[in-house]
């Protein structure tokens, strides 16, 4: 269906191509997943079949691309809508119209469908993704995961034989990503549609995956089954990660195959205590650094967040968990003092003049008590190169460790003439933590920082995290990951409509919950393990105690 | 998800509508029969300066508008459009007081403003002195009438959705109705998006004030929207968007030549019909002239264009009968027939009650059958602010 003959596509500001002497190709009717880090080229792939690359992005194609038989070369984009259909990570950004049955019907007015057929084929979609109800509703008042659904239907109605998705839920709740996933699995079985998607969440697609495309990064891509191309790739979700530690063969890559391959291992791990997920903390009594008590915030009369009490210890890390507008950024806003708040106290120490509100101080001393980095942390860059913003940043604050060595520290090796633009989703995160820590708050708080982050980058987020709680910080993160929080996280905090409906420690709370529980908690259930690391280091551990013994 | 589904399922039952009697089904009216109606009735109030009869226009415009609207956003804002109105007539009555033309001694005076000496050279414009009440009257009655003629056009915009009445547009001019298309759903979210940036700006505590503080939201929310519109035109792209063939460079300059002249046309048809002075062939015969060249220019620019269109308005018997009532109306105002024309324009000197001609006013009340021929709007899906507010 897709054929890639010796591809090399290279930008003109690049000095490497984004792809090299790529040999591939795609059987109707699969499911068949990009895996690769950021800048590995993954959207350069899926750019190239419906010929956004090189016909829109810009930079040379050599070799040769066909889709069902049409050569990219002469068939730009739009001659290609009826075959390629793509759906891009934000799909409020390719909307046109504003309600979702226009939505549905544009493609088709664009290829001229007679009106009849039209008719039909929208009826038809509509049943297929679930969306007759929605039908009249406007398009922006959607939940994210149902202006998905629309966006995969918009395409769906012009009937293509390919459908190109690029990271369809990392936006999304771990519920409206099921949904979303629910409807693509659907297309594949019921209608044959060839699907190729790139998505950071590996834990949540490989199972649905056919085929995988490996890109290492280098340029070249790898191709085959999931099972064999996941035992050496330098990516894996945690289920690949066990079924490597355990030595699975074949590896598992749903959670029902895994439990039946677990067996023995839970009967090894079942007569011991599992170790703790993050090194305990030091014992004693925890200083409390934020109080907050009946936190009430209302957007049109209506609560975002109802009545929510909250203590933030130092060198805690807390996760903020719930599905999509359950109240967690207006929580953290609402915190940080900049944030609209209509009731309830807040109280934060080590002020310089005490303790204080930071609703009620100047921005300059808010952001003393407590920094936070947005979910778009873009939003606070305006300056031309990542020195500028470190030189304003250090102006604006004057106090405490200077941006640049805060920045190194966090992520070695930006440079100072970068535009801040021009970084990835990771470095951004890190240049904006680091201006933020200028002001030297002991309370921080990242709303959705692991959007857009792949699992190198993940790691060094939970690095960074560790080494802030370390200095004594209270650190916050709303987040939709859970296997994140799981690896990350002293405490969990759960939202739901306003209300936090659970708070304890981090296994207390996700081992029990069908939605939020990690994959090797699910594995591996009833015993309470989280993380892959713990069975690796209580493996090792035995391993250990066996060689001793004699 | 939840919210969702229980709003949707509270507005499920359709509304019953009174007096539909179960034959007029509720349905969305052509927009452009709307706007015909509308313009139309702008066009017999530019007749009269008769203030009963434009209050009639007015009480009809009201009616028709409650009667008929849907609870869409752009249909809540004909109030805008009273206030805008009645701005326009204090504006006008204001500067006929302070740009006083003077009093005839026939004149009922009403007060004096101090008066502003001006240079010899700007001799031709005074500034306060005595304010009559003839003067104010005639300048209110003038305000009234162009307050009338933009609440005309807002009754259209109120009862026609406009991004459905661009779709109406014929194939030459389709890429322009996009344009205004995208537009108009873009400027939302650079509201929004201006708003995400301002309220981050105080996390760094930025400087509130100058030419930074405007840097450091400028900035993002630009290149937040040159970002998001390149994804919106790669989504429209790989959508098909441009598909149909395009003109060839000829065909592009006959149909631009074309349009030019028949707009000019238009105009001119336009004055000439409006000014009794003006020579007779400016009238109606450069009008259909300037229609013709028109409507061959987007014939040949719209021959290339092969789209469809999803479930396009029907133009039928209720079409007819809306567009029929507003150009009737019209026509009536304009025939001088059966009443005396003077009654439109009343004079203010001596100042008398102006009366009320019978024709005219059968002729603007026929206007507002409007409001029970049109099908009933359908209505509204579900609540819209439920779920909108729940996200910040």
């Amino acid at each position: 269906m897709i054929t890639f003959d010796q591809v090399t596509v290279q930008y003109e500001d690049a000095a490497e191509p984004a792809l090299r002497d790529v040999d591939l190709t795609v059987e109707e009717g699969e499911l068949c997943l990009v895996i690769g880090h950021t800048g590995a080229g993954k959207s350069t792939l899926l750019g190239a079949v419906n010929g956004l690359v090189p016909h829109f992005t810009g930079g040379t194609l050599y070799g040769r691309v066909t889709v069902d038989g049409r050569d990219t070369a002469g068939h730009p984009p739009r001659e290609l809508a009826d075959v390629v259909g793509v759906v891009g990570q934000d799909p409020i950004d390719g909307f046109v119209t504003d309600t979702v049955e226009e939505e549905l019907a544009y493609a088709m007015e664009q290829l001229a469908i007679p009106p009849a057929t039209m008719r039909k084929r929208a009826e038809e979609t509509l049943d297929l993704l679930g969306l007759a109800d929605l039908r009249h509703r406007a398009l922006h008042e959607l939940s994210g995961g149902q202006q998905q659904r629309v966006a995969i239907g918009s395409v769906l109605t012009a009937h293509p034989r390919v459908l190109v998705l690029d990271e369809p839920t990392s936006a999304l709740d771990p519920t409206a990503a099921e949904e979303v996933l629910a409807a693509v699995t659907r297309l594949v079985h019921d209608l044959g549609v060839t699907v190729l998607m790139a998505e950071h969440r590996l834990e949540r697609v490989v199972q649905y995956a056919d085929r995988i495309i490996h890109l290492p990064g280098d340029g070249h891509a790898r191709t085959g089954p999931p099972a064999e191309i996941l035992r050496t790739s330098t990516i894996a979700p945690p289920i690949v990660e066990l079924g490597r530690i355990a030595r699975w063969s074949p590896l598992p890559l749903s959670i029902r195959d895994a439990r039946r391959a677990a067996a023995p291992l839970r009967a090894t791990l079942a007569d011991c205590t599992a170790p703790p997920v993050r090194p305990p903390l030091p014992p004693g009594d925890r200083e409390t650094l934020l109080t907050a008590r009946g936190i009430t915030v209302t957007y049109h009369g209506v609560a975002a967040v109802r009545e929510a009490d909250l203590d933030l210890y130092a060198g805690q890390v807390t996760a903020l968990m719930g599905r999509n507008g359950s109240g967690k950024s207006s929580l953290l806003w609402a915190l940080q003092g900049s944030g609209p708040r209509r009731a309830g106290r807040v109280r934060v120490t080590g002020g310089t003049k005490g303790d204080a509100d930071p609703h009620t101080v100047p921005p300059a001393e808010a952001r003393r008590l407590v920094g936070l980095v947005p979910q778009t942390p873009a939003d606070l860059l305006y300056l031309e190169s990542v020195g500028h913003e470190l030189a304003q940043a250090d102006a604006e604050s004057g106090t405490g460790p200077t941006a640049r060595a805060l920045l190194d520290r966090l992520a070695p090796g930006i440079d100072d003439a970068a535009h801040p633009r021009d970084l990835s989703e990771g470095q951004k995160l890190a240049l904006v933590l680091a201006i933020q820590l200028t002001a030297a708050p002991r309370v921080v708080l990242l709303d959705e920082p692991t959007r857009g982050l792949d699992y190198q980058a993940k790691t060094a987020l939970t690095d960074i995290v560790d080494a802030l709680a370390a200095e004594g910080r209270a650190v916050v993160i709303s987040t939709h990951d859970v296997e994140f929080a799981a690896r990350a996280a002293d405490r969990v905090v759960v939202m739901a409509e306003g209300d936090i409906v659970a708070d304890g420690p981090t296994a207390e709370v996700i081992l029990s919950s069908p939605t939020f529980a990690p994959q090797t908690a699910k594995i591996l259930s009833p015993l309470p393990y989280l993380t892959t690391h713990q069975v690796a280091r209580r493996l090792t551990a035995a391993a250990g105690d066996e060689e001793t013994r004699p | 998800m939840s919210a969702v589904a229980r709003t949707t399922v509270a507005a499920a039952p359709p509304a019953t509508v009174p007096g539909a009697g179960g034959r007029r089904l509720p349905r969305t009216l052509h927009p452009v029969a709307w706007w015909v109606w509308a313009l139309a009735l702008a066009t017999a109030v530019s007749r009269t300066a008769n203030p009963l009869l434009l209050f009639l226009v007015l009480a009809v415009l009201g009616y028709v508008v409650t009667a008929r609207r849907t609870e869409a956003p752009w249909a809540r804002g004909f109030k805008y459009y009273l206030y805008l109105a009645l701005t326009v007539v204090a504006i006008r009555v204001v500067f006929r007081a302070v740009f006083a033309t003077g009093i005839t001694p026939h004149d009922h005076f009403l007060f004096s403003l101090p008066h502003l000496p001006t240079p010899d050279w700007y001799a031709g414009i005074r500034i306060g002195g005595p304010v009559s009440l003839e003067a104010l009257l005639s300048s209110a009655t003038d305000g009234l009438r162009l307050a009338c003629m933009m609440c005309c056009i807002g009754a259209a915009n109120t009862l026609a959705n406009p991004k459905r009445a661009l779709r109406v547009l014929p194939g030459a001019l389709y890429e322009l109705g996009v344009a205004v298309t995208v537009a108009i759903s873009v400027a939302p979210q650079l509201v929004q998006s201006v708003q995400r940036v301002a309220r981050a700006k105080r996390l760094r505590a930025a400087r509130a004030h100058g030419t930074k503080a405007l840097r450091g939201i400028v900035v993002p929310v630009l290149e937040d929207a040159l970002e998001r519109s390149l994804r919106l035109a790669a989504a429209m792209d790989s959508r098909g968007y441009g598909r149909a063939g395009t003109a060839t460079r000829r065909s592009r300059r006959v149909t631009g030549a074309l349009m030019l002249l028949g707009m000019c046309g238009l105009c001119a048809g336009a004055y000439g019909l409006l000014d009794a002075t003006a020579p007779a062939f400016l009238g109606l015969p450069a009008m259909s002239a300037g229609a013709a060249l028109c409507v061959a220019g987007l014939r040949l620019g719209g021959r290339r264009v092969t789209r469809t269109r999803y479930r396009p308005d029907p133009w039928s018997l209720p079409e007819w009968a809306v567009a029929g009532s507003g150009v009737l109306s019209a026509v009536l105002l304009f025939a001088n027939l059966g009443y005396d024309p003077a009654q439109l324009n009343p004079s203010f000197y001596p100042l008398t009650w102006p009366g009320l001609p019978l024709v005219p006013t059968a002729a603007i009340l026929l206007a507002g059958t409007a409001g029970s021929v049109a099908p009933p709007p359908t209505p509204a899906p579900a609540p819209a602010f439920a779920r909108r507010a729940t996200t910040p």
